[in-house]
């Protein structure tokens, strides 16, 4: 009475297979007025300081996102690789901090 | 014996991109560190220039557009690999390459101009860290290049088709992951300092 395995289907490259060059091409447009808009930031006086530390920041963290999300399909991708990715992710934010924190370089 | 052959056929495909990813997570650690050094760094100048003098943003901003536009060129050639479309896969490998070429030779010419403007290695603090943090990424980028020139030879001589394995699915995420660590490079390094 061995129950029987549902066959393996790679359900990754299904999904990821819904978007197409046309989806590839609008998400590289994005990413470029994104590009722009961080440059042209960094030129309007009105915003210094902590204020374009912020916005720069926030727009490169959904710069990052797109490209990992979509480029690299980690949307359509398994739990295990999700928490492999983050796991990573965190760690690096995590020794950034306190490599500033114990230099006394972040407050 | 059907689930069998499909798990023997699946499995080892998975692992080797599970690898992959495991990798990745572990050359953020590498970044994180170098561009934490960075930051702490940055301000120490020891009379050297400091980046007010030197970065030249839109310089770097076309770099930075040339390095996001082969995010694009390599998810195509992924595209292509998916479909089996031989011809379509060399044209957007090579595309990638090329563009990875332009942005390390962009890198080469910005790093020569430093080096004239007297910052080098061993001027400061600052250009050690930025010459190592900006040097290891480039070093990334030539590595893939490689990659993508490799995959562009074996195209042409035997094709890369979806049965010989995941190599361009490999490739194309080590890839993407040098380009996301450039875009939170480009935003630290260059545009923050601004």
């Amino acid at each position: 009475m061995t129950a029987a395995a549902e066959p393996v289907v790679d359900q990754e490259s299904q999904e990821a297979h819904q978007i197409g060059p046309r989806e590839y091409w609008l998400i590289a447009i994005f990413l470029g007025v994104i590009t722009g808009f961080e440059v042209g930031a960094t030129y309007v006086d009105s915003i210094k300081g902590g204020w374009l530390i912020a916005l720069l920041l926030v727009l490169a963290a959904v710069k990052f996102f797109t490209v990992v999300g979509w480029y690299m399909h980690l949307k359509y991708e398994a739990f295990t690789v999700n928490g492999l990715f983050y796991f990573g992710l965190i760690g690096a934010i995590t020794l950034f901090i306190v490599v500033l924190l114990t230099f006394r370089a972040l407050f | 014996m059907a689930t069998e052959v499909g798990h023997s056929l699946s499995s080892p495909l998975d692992l080797r991109k599970t690898a992959m990813w495991a990798f990745l997570a572990s050359e953020f650690m590498f970044f994180g560190a170098f561009i934490a050094t960075f930051l702490l760094y940055r301000g120490k100048l020891n009379g050297g220039p400091g980046p007010e003098e030197l970065f030249d943003v839109p310089f770097t901003s076309v770099s930075s557009f040339v390095l996001l536009s082969s995010s694009l060129t390599m998810v195509l050639a992924h595209h292509a690999w998916e479909q089996n479309d031989q011809r379509q896969l060399r044209i957007w490998l090579a595309a990638t390459a090329l563009l990875g070429m332009t942005f390390l030779g962009g890198q080469v010419f910005e790093f020569t101009t430093f080096v004239d403007e007297g910052l080098s290695l061993s001027t400061s603090p600052f250009g050690s860290s930025f010459f190592i943090l900006t040097g290891f990424h480039g070093a990334h980028v030539a590595v893939g290049v490689l990659m993508l020139v490799s995959m562009v030879i074996i195209s042409s001589r035997v094709g890369l088709e979806k049965s010989r394995g995941m190599n361009v699915e490999l490739v194309g995420l080590y890839w993407h992951f040098v380009d996301i660590v450039w875009i939170v490079i480009f935003t630290v390094v260059y545009l923050v300092q601004v």
